[in-house]
């Protein structure tokens, strides 16, 4: 066999040993996903079945037609804890987004005082764990009188999220040449305009995707909405999914089910600007 | 169309001073170039005339009008940056249109001002286009096309050609030559090449460490520098530049070679002084391969040993040993020479410069 062909066969095997690893992870990283989507379709005897039934023999859609069958008849608050979860990812989601522009500009522009000590600090505020927050916060909002409320919850979310956001859009603002900025004056723009005409639409992608990342970190937090939300008027659907926990048994199913519901505005929402994010990330990554 | 005034314009950075007051009056439709080496304020200084830096003290006028405190876009003023700025999510029409749209201009206006724009630049094919999807030099057109557009009173340009190669630099630099003939404005051309500047200015601005060095159009600059930095910057291949002491009507320098002192100056230095002796390489060459512009008793005459050759086709540049260094010298008409080979060599003095080793200023009354 000459060089070339056993370079060409290599190549191959080369090529479907990736395909197989590729698979396997994907299977791995998919998995969790897929379960939940099964087992909020079969009944809570398969799901609980040793060793497990990978093969569902019945599906029905009792659950989802349960959840939404109103309290007593085995559902659950869904539409209230949807509206709760929408209003307070969006409303965070647009507050940290506006700080962490603002901020982020600033960060990339400006020289000021103390600017990489504020930088240090900000970064540092994500190494704290939210839920080693989570009791000082509950004591604290107790006394505020904010307990139980969308504006709690909000704020919290948004001090959450504007550490990140700033160092995300940060980045990209940074990319946007300065020389724009001061060309589009020269054109007779004001530096408002200028941010707005110019830098902005240039770092439109990046402030997607911090937007994106924002609103799946609120949308899907647990741990804090858990302490900080109690009734129906201010739960979030994560934590709604506790509300399948009884005493003593626990209903995988519709805890499935609820998830599924959960997953799919944020997957539809991700799929949409999918070209963004992976734009944005991308081309973030790199931060002079 | 307009005037520049700047005085005593100084930019400081803390405690560090860019620029040292300098003083500079730029005449309506006049193309100025600030030359000089990189830090030495020049830049600074077009960016402060454009409103781009703020000034530390002394004062721009545009037209007669202090302009200090304005904001660029109230200086009437456009700007040809290095990079050359274009906005990368507009077409080429959006580019050269968007400071009418700024304005508010209508659409009718703005549409005939960037066709008249894109014909004077030959960008009429591209108008839908993307920067992205331009070359290089047709980026650094649409620069300038952007500029004309807004019909200013001064045109800036900030090293617009140092991102192109040598061949478009050459081609763009006519270019921009024939555009000023065309639009006839005021201009401000910082550069760092002295070819451009020479090629280009009515007068040139070479700068240095912030200081004006000197004022004055390209022949005066190139044949009478008035400091030992200007005569070592304009001109290429750089003056021949060396230190000698001055003792009874010759130059002896550090090897003890000499050298006649040349007569111009005869009646400004003194036995005893330092001096700094200079010569272009156009005014050394091989005796018989030169331009003599003085007359038979100016040229000095004496055998040189050479060291390298440089052939560039309808001359060479001749390396020659003189004071323990090389000198360079031109040689038109060139014959084959072989390093190492003795050469009668002709000095014309009558264009020798000489400067006062302690403050670098011309020797010259």
């Amino acid at each position: 066999m000459d060089e070339n062909s056993s370079a060409r066969l290599k190549r191959r095997l080369l090529g479907i040993v990736y395909r197989i690893g590729l698979f396997l992870a994907m299977l791995t990283i998919c998995l969790p996903g897929l379960w939940i989507v099964l087992s909020s379709l079969r009944p809570t005897v398969e799901i609980m079945a040793k060793p497990p039934v990978w093969i569902p023999q019945e599906i029905s859609f009792d659950a989802y037609v349960a959840m939404f069958s109103g309290i007593g008849k085995g559902g659950i608050p869904v539409i209230e804890y949807f509206r709760n979860s929408l209003i307070v990812s969006v409303t965070s989601t647009v507050i940290a987004v506006a700080i962490g522009m603002a901020g982020g500009y600033a960060f990339a522009r400006y020289r000021f005082g103390g600017k990489s000590s504020v930088f240090l600090g900000l970064m540092l505020t994500r190494t704290v764990p939210g839920i080693a927050l989570s009791l000082p916060l509950f004591f604290l909002y107790v006394r505020l009188g904010i307990i139980d409320t969308h504006f709690g919850l909000i704020l919290a979310y948004v001090a959450l999220n504007v550490p990140f956001t700033i160092w995300l859009i940060d980045g990209f603002f940074r990319q946007v040449p300065k020389d724009l900025a001061e060309a589009a004056q020269i054109d007779g723009c004001t530096r408002w305009q200028a941010f707005w005409q110019v830098e902005f639409p240039l770092a439109g992608p990046g402030i997607a995707s911090a937007a994106i990342f924002a609103f799946l970190t609120c949308w899907n937090e647990f741990a804090l909405a858990s302490q900080l939300t109690r009734s129906v008027s201010a739960k979030t659907l994560p934590v709604g999914l506790l509300d399948y926990t009884a005493e003593f048994t626990i209903d995988w199913r519709g805890m499935c089910a609820l998830a599924v519901v959960m997953i799919i505005p944020a997957l539809t929402l991700t799929y949409i600007v999918q070209k963004h994010l992976v734009g944005g990330l991308t081309s973030g990554a790199v931060k002079g | 169309m307009a005037t520049v005034s700047l005085r005593k314009l100084t930019k400081r950075y803390g405690n560090i001073g860019i620029v040292h007051g300098i003083d500079l009056d730029i005449a309506d439709r006049e193309f100025i170039a600030l030359v000089g080496p990189s830090g030495c304020g020049k830049s600074t200084t077009l960016r402060m005339i454009a409103g781009l830096e703020e000034i530390s003290a002394g004062s721009i006028e545009i037209g007669g009008r202090v302009v200090n405190d304005l904001p660029p876009r109230s200086r009437n003023i456009s700007m040809v940056f290095q990079s050359y700025a274009l906005y990368p999510h507009m077409t080429v029409r959006e580019n050269l249109g968007f400071s009418l749209k700024i304005a508010g201009a209508a659409k009718e206006d703005m549409e005939r001002r960037v066709a008249e724009a894109s014909a004077i630049l030959g960008l009429d094919t591209m108008l839908d286009r993307r920067p992205s999807q331009l070359s290089g030099g047709q980026r650094q057109r649409v620069a300038m096309g952007r500029a004309i557009v807004r019909d200013p009173d001064v045109f800036l340009f900030d090293e617009p050609l140092s991102n192109l190669d040598a061949k478009l630099r050459t081609q763009m630099r006519t270019e921009i030559k024939k555009l000023h003939a065309k639009v006839r404005s005021t201009v401000i051309y910082v550069t760092h090449d002295q070819v451009e500047a020479m090629t280009l200015a009515d007068r040139i601005v070479i700068m240095r460490d912030g200081h004006i060095e000197q004022v004055g159009t390209p022949d005066e600059v190139f044949r009478r520098p008035a400091t030992r930095f200007v005569a070592g910057f304009i001109g290429s291949p750089p003056m021949n530049l060396h230190e000698a002491t001055i003792d009874d009507g010759q130059m002896v320098f550090a090897s003890g070679d000499k050298l006649p002192l040349p007569g111009q100056f005869k009646a400004n230095v003194a036995t005893g002084h330092k001096v700094v002796f200079g010569l272009r390489p156009d005014d050394i060459y091989p005796t018989g391969h030169g331009i003599s512009s003085g007359g038979a008793a100016d040229v000095h005459q004496i055998e040189l040993p050479i060291t390298v050759t440089e052939p560039l086709g309808n001359e060479t540049l001749v390396f020659v040993e003189f004071n323990g260094e090389d000198w360079v010298s031109r040689m038109l008409n060139p014959r084959p020479l072989r390093p190492g080979e003795q050469v009668a060599m002709s000095l014309d003095m009558s264009q020798a410069h000489l400067f006062a080793t302690e403050t670098g200023k011309t020797l010259r009354s």
